[in-house]
């Protein structure tokens, strides 16, 4: 296996073409340029196709269009621009097509700024669109990571037929690291889709009159709205029993636990390092999926042991924070450190703001 | 004895539409259906179909249907073409959706001459949701938001969006009909017939068709007729804009 050393954008970008994806539509907005960039030559060499969008709201509905021929596709954005994307997101989701979202997350609200921050963890995990809608939420903390998930996260579309939405950030997005490449999936392996896709005819989960196939997400009434929302309820149900992922890092005995994902969570290892180089037992909760949340090494923290778990997020306030606060024992204290608007957690500050917290 | 008419194989005979009395759309849809038939495209065509009163002739149709957000039909199409160029995509379309919320994604997709065609209902109103301002609406016409009449200095004027189509490079055929008569729904019978050729020979096409909105204009059916002649197309000249071999 090569190692490569590659720029986490591109690095994600090749690693969509490798999982089989063959449509981008995206809109320029920094820190993710390298993403379409990538994908504007690399889609043409493997039979694919680019588009750069009027706006991320069009790339959002380029995505919903090819998303239904059964194509492996994928749109990418930043910040302010998901929030555009939201529209296109809810259709995606209503509708029940795959598709794989990458936020290189930057500093809001509005604008904000370019500088690389986590404040979409609330709006990638809870409310990506309208009307309920849930995307499945990976969060890589390193280049090699978010190659690995942004590969995977394809299956994950297809196998739910939902969004999977890779949330990492600027940091993560323009570094470069040491990679190894997945191999180029074989088209012809790629899940069968031909019995829902609108471009055949006939029988499947979205036929009507018999022979004729259509994509949407209106219901005509309000039971059947109600009934197909039952069955996201119990999708979501699906992946809370079955597909959490996190990392459990020195947790055995850890008494002061963090819990950090994506960027962060590499200043909390540090963190942790350093606090048992001094005999403080500190351990990590990572999580890698966001949402489905990995409640229950949460819940399994043990209030006889652990005395504190304290949330480091690039992000104030904190937004991960309320997750853990939702399944810890309320017995513990759980308190939250973070820097926001760009500004990159540094390990000193993190421990030193931990320290005190002791 | 010869059958001389009748539904084609495009539309449900045991389904109503849902279109007022003296409503345009049933007609061009009608017309649509019809060329898809004769056309022999029925089984490989997808018609996008956005939010407003335009997509109600889905609930008649047998071709494969897709639903797209207000406005973004254009950019739904772009994407269903790109990824299955054997697939006859069509878009149909009100002037709320193409004119206001849809420009961006309407202008886009024609000026990079994406593989599709796009027909656009112009009803100078939005009528699904009772008859508001739209783009389209005549200087002082009344809707319920404005109610002394559209005026330019407060509401813009009508825009004109064949002839905005016409101006860019890319499209191959942009025209403007009219269905207020038999004469002109014949015609835009031809004209969605060159449209739907254009398509087929790699291309992007775009039919305006001028309607009537008799609930939205608080008109009859033979009112709003009479309106179309004497003021609609006075804003709304017919005919083709743009015809590239």
């Amino acid at each position: 296996m090569k190692k490569e050393f590659l720029k986490g954008n591109e690095a994600m970008a090749e690693a969509a073409v490798r999982a089989g994806c063959r449509f981008f539509a995206g809109y320029p907005i920094t820190p993710q340029n390298e993403i379409p960039e990538h994908l504007s030559r690399r889609l043409f060499e493997v039979g694919g196709e680019f588009v750069q969008a009027e706006s991320e709201v069009a790339a959002s509905y380029m995505v919903y269009g090819s998303s239904m021929t059964g194509t492996r596709c994928m749109t990418s954005s930043s910040g302010c621009g998901l929030a555009l994307k939201a529209e296109g997101i809810g259709y995606i989701t209503g509708a029940r097509l795959p598709a794989v979202v990458i936020n290189v997350g930057r500093g809001g609200p509005g604008l904000g700024q370019i500088l690389p921050s986590q404040q979409d963890y609330l709006s990638a995990t809870k409310a990506p669109s309208n009307g309920g809608a849930r995307a499945f939420v990976l969060a890589p903390s390193n280049v090699q990571e978010a190659v690995d998930l942004v590969y995977e996260a394809f299956d994950i579309a297809d196998k739910y037929r939902c969004v999977c939405y890779v949330l990492t950030d600027g940091v993560i997005g323009n570094m470069m690291e040491g990679v190894v490449l997945p191999e180029m999936r074989d088209l012809s392996s790629l899940p069968d889709k031909s019995d829902w896709v609108v471009t055949k005819r006939g029988p499947g989960p979205n036929t009507q009159f018999g022979n004729k196939r259509i994509i949407t997400s209106w219901q005509n009434t309000g039971e059947e709205l109600e009934a197909t929302n039952q069955v996201f309820a119990d999708m979501l149900e699906g992946w809370k029993a079955n597909e959490t992922r996190y990392e459990a890092y020195q947790m055995d005995d850890a008494e002061v636990v963090f819990a950090a994902y994506g960027t962060s969570a590499r200043v909390a290892k540090t963190v942790v390092n350093k606090m048992r180089a001094e005999g403080i037992k500190a351990g990590l909760l990572r999580p890698i999926t966001l949402f489905p949340f990995p409640e229950k090494p949460f819940e399994a923290l043990d209030a006889a042991k652990v005395k504190k778990v304290i949330c480091l997020e690039m992000s104030i306030p904190g937004q991960l924070i309320e997750d853990v606060r939702a399944f810890v024992d309320k017995k513990i204290p759980v308190e939250h450190f973070g820097r926001s608007g760009g500004v990159i957690l540094k390990p000193e500050e993190a421990y030193e703001a931990s320290k005190k917290m002791l | 004895m010869e059958k001389i008419f009748g539904l084609p194989s495009t539309v449900l005979e045991q389904m109503t539409h849902q279109f007022c009395p003296g409503c345009g759309h049933g007609i061009v849809d009608s017309l649509l259906m019809h060329e898809l038939e004769e056309m022999g495209v029925k089984e490989n065509t997808a018609i996008v179909w956005p939010v407003g009163c335009s997509p109600m002739a889905g609930s008649v149709s047998t071709i494969n249907q897709v639903s797209a957000a207000h406005g973004r039909a254009a950019a739904v199409a772009t994407g269903l073409k790109r990824s299955s160029k054997d697939t006859f995509v069509i878009c149909y379309q009100g002037d709320g959706d193409l004119a206001a919320i849809g420009t961006a994604e309407t202008i886009h997709a024609a000026n990079r001459g994406e593989n599709i065609t796009v027909i656009f209902g112009n009803n100078s109103i939005y009528g699904m949701t009772g008859g508001q301002m739209a783009p389209t609406t005549m200087l002082g016409q009344l809707s319920t938001t404005t109610q002394s009449g559209r005026n330019s200095e407060q509401h813009g004027n009508p825009i004109r969006m064949a002839e905005i189509i016409a101006g860019l490079e890319a499209p191959k055929f942009v025209a403007r009909y009219s269905v207020h008569d038999a004469k002109h729904v014949m015609q835009t019978k031809q004209g969605i017939k060159k449209a739907l050729e254009v398509n087929k020979n790699g291309g992007y096409s775009f039919i305006e068709v001028v309607t009537m909105c008799p609930t939205g204009w608080k008109m009859t059916p033979e009112q709003s007729v009479k309106k179309i002649v004497e003021e609609n197309l006075k804003v709304f000249p017919l005919g083709v804009l743009k015809e590239v071999d």
